[in-house]
């Protein structure tokens, strides 16, 4: 009697929730779901709560004693001032070289696929390269040498500007790839029309195309910065780690993996989470002020 | 003879004209140049360097020589590190597509309350750099015993894959019609035979091409691998860094060997991979 009674009520709960989408289906997602929350999210709250659990200093005592590190303290500075420029060099340069490649020519494919080589090198590859060819007896100062640019050769390794350079290389085929992808997501007959009302390339330019541009280029700035900013093999093997170049992933890796304090390195990767995330709610926020409607292409 | 001259000046102005007209096209083009000849500059002198007998200071080394390829698999026991790349990136592809293609399928096709929570858990792995959730997960896998080993790293590599296979496959998926689904199931075919005879020949060109790019992903992933793994566990790159970073007397050559071995194999993956993705494609969708 119950069965039958509770028979039509569950059928009826059953349809209600596949109205609205859930059904069995939906369970296909349930392993992907729990992985994720087995190997992510989970060593990520492990890592937030040992973070207040330091040897000693109290609740808050690995951070205070990040804070009161001034060597700790200036890594922040330190990732700040490679990711920064190296995210808006690689911005800015992707801008006008993906502007002047909208239209198909020939070899277009060919040159797509050669910066796609760079993103698949990797970080270790790049600076090992980096190391030999811009090294103070490497091809790169040889050419200046017999160009009369520089009579000794510049500094170009283990120092801020290599790491800088490695940042570039990687990152540049990235930005540009993805500036490029938005670029032709415009349609041309939005500049064609400011066109037939008279407006020159640079009208065309500064009024038509790069506001519909900017949230694009707002989010390939975050995933640039987000790139950069968590530069690590680079910053020890072309950089100066112990100094110029001691950004904060290599304060965690060395709090964690070196000191083996392990609430140490949770609470740097914490602060180094949590900057990030600043950088990219702030980026976020102000694309959100931004025309966000069709942009006549594929969108 | 002036018949002749006559078109000679219009063309000298009009060519001004253009090159005047543009010198931004003369700059992107030179950037852009600039940028090819330092890349390739990079690559030709690990490679070079790799083959030289001697380079000290010279344009080019002073010898040829194929020993270093040998001294370095010896050195840095290659193979070994071979056999391990090759098992962690073959598991991390399999399990990646196991796991995340259903799960492609439940985001493509339901609309369900909680489907921007779901997409957002699915997401953040992209977002948050691998250095920033490794150490803690690197932190976890020494809690249970697993760092070091092979489990831990493809645990590891999991994280950004899977991810990865799921934004990959999603527009896979959605571009085939749900109307051919209910179709077979209208003719009696069963979830298993939908699936295994209508489904799954439609999805081999997007599980392809979401394999191939997790296994360049993951032949590539220095930060994940070098904090999870062992002795014993190493992947060709992070045994690269190693050769470079640790101590001892070790000849540059025979690291560049070690780099070129990386590079080729890298090279082989990604003309595969460029057969099946276009790269323009390939960013934007990881950045979805």
């Amino acid at each position: 009697m119950t069965a039958i009674a509770a028979g039509p009520g569950r059928v009826a709960l059953a349809h209600r929730l596949a109205e609205r989408g859930v059904d069995r289906v939906l369970l296909l997602a349930v392993p992907a779901a729990l992985a994720l929350i087995a190997l992510f999210c989970y060593p990520f709250l492990y890592g937030l709560q040992l973070s207040f659990q330091p040897a000693h200093g109290g609740v808050l005592g690995a951070y205070q004693s990040f804070f009161s590190d001034s060597f700790a303290r200036k890594s922040i500075w330190q990732t700040f001032s490679l990711a920064i420029p190296a995210s808006l060099i690689n911005v800015g340069a992707s801008v006008p070289v993906s502007y002047r490649m909208r239209r198909e020519f020939r070899g277009k494919r060919l040159l797509l696929a050669l910066l796609v080589v760079p993103i698949t090198l990797g970080t270790v590859l790049t600076a090992e390269g980096i190391l030999e060819f811009y090294g103070p007896a490497g091809w790169f100062n040889r050419t200046l040498h017999l160009l009369g640019l520089a009579a000794s050769p510049v500094k170009l390794t283990m120092n801020y500007p290599g790491v800088l350079l490695s940042l570039v290389i990687s990152g540049f085929p990235f930005a540009f790839l993805l500036i490029h992808s938005y670029l032709s997501g415009i349609h041309p007959s939005m500049e064609k029309a400011a066109a037939t009302l008279g407006a020159d390339w640079r009208k065309r330019f500064r009024y038509v195309t790069f506001p519909l541009l900017l949230p694009g280029l707002m989010t390939t700035f975050c995933l640039t910065f987000v790139m950069s900013f968590a530069v690590f093999p680079s910053a020890l093997m072309v950089g100066d780690p112990d100094g110029t170049t001691h950004v904060i992933s290599i304060e965690a890796y060395e709090a964690a993996l070196q000191r083996f304090d392990y609430a140490q390195g949770c609470a740097d990767a914490m602060i180094m989470t949590a900057l990030m995330l600043a950088v990219i709610i702030a980026v976020t926020a102000l694309r959100s002020r931004l025309y966000t409607g069709a942009t006549g292409g594929k969108g | 003879m002036r018949g002749e001259n006559r078109p000679q000046p219009a063309m000298d102005t009009r060519l001004r004209v253009r090159l005047a007209m543009r010198p931004g096209a003369w700059i992107t083009w030179a950037v852009l140049a600039f940028f090819f000849i330092n890349l390739l500059g990079v690559i030709a002198t690990v490679v070079l360097d790799s083959f030289g007998r001697q380079w000290f200071s010279a344009w080019l080394p002073s010898g040829w020589t194929g020993s270093w390829y040998s001294e370095a698999w010896s050195e840095f026991s290659l193979g070994q590190v071979l056999v391990s790349t090759l098992e962690i990136t073959l598991a991390v592809v399999v399990l990646s597509l196991v796991l995340g293609a259903p799960a492609a399928y439940a985001l493509a096709r339901r609309d369900f309350p909680g489907k921007r929570a779901l997409s957002m858990l699915f997401l953040l792995p992209i977002l948050v750099p691998p250095i920033a959730y490794g150490i803690p997960l690197a932190t976890v896998l020494y809690k249970f015993h697993l760092a070091g080993s092979l489990t831990g790293v493809i645990l590891a590599n999991l994280v950004p894959s899977l991810p990865f296979v799921i934004f990959t496959m999603t527009p896979f998926i959605e571009q085939i019609d749900p109307k051919i689904e209910h179709a077979a199931r209208m003719c009696g075919a069963g979830t298993v035979t939908v699936l295994v005879r209508v489904l799954a020949p439609l999805l081999v060109p997007g599980l392809l091409a979401a394999g191939i790019l997790v296994l360049v992903r993951t032949f590539g992933m220095f930060e994940l691998t070098f904090l999870t793994s062992g002795p014993t566990s190493q992947t060709l790159i992070v045994a690269l860094f190693s050769a470079v970073n640790s101590a001892g007397i070790r000849t540059s050559q025979s690291i560049d060997a070690m780099a070129v071995l990386y590079t080729a194999t890298m090279a082989v993956l990604l003309a595969i991979a460029l057969r099946f993705v276009n790269p323009t494609q390939l960013v934007a969708r990881s950045s979805e």
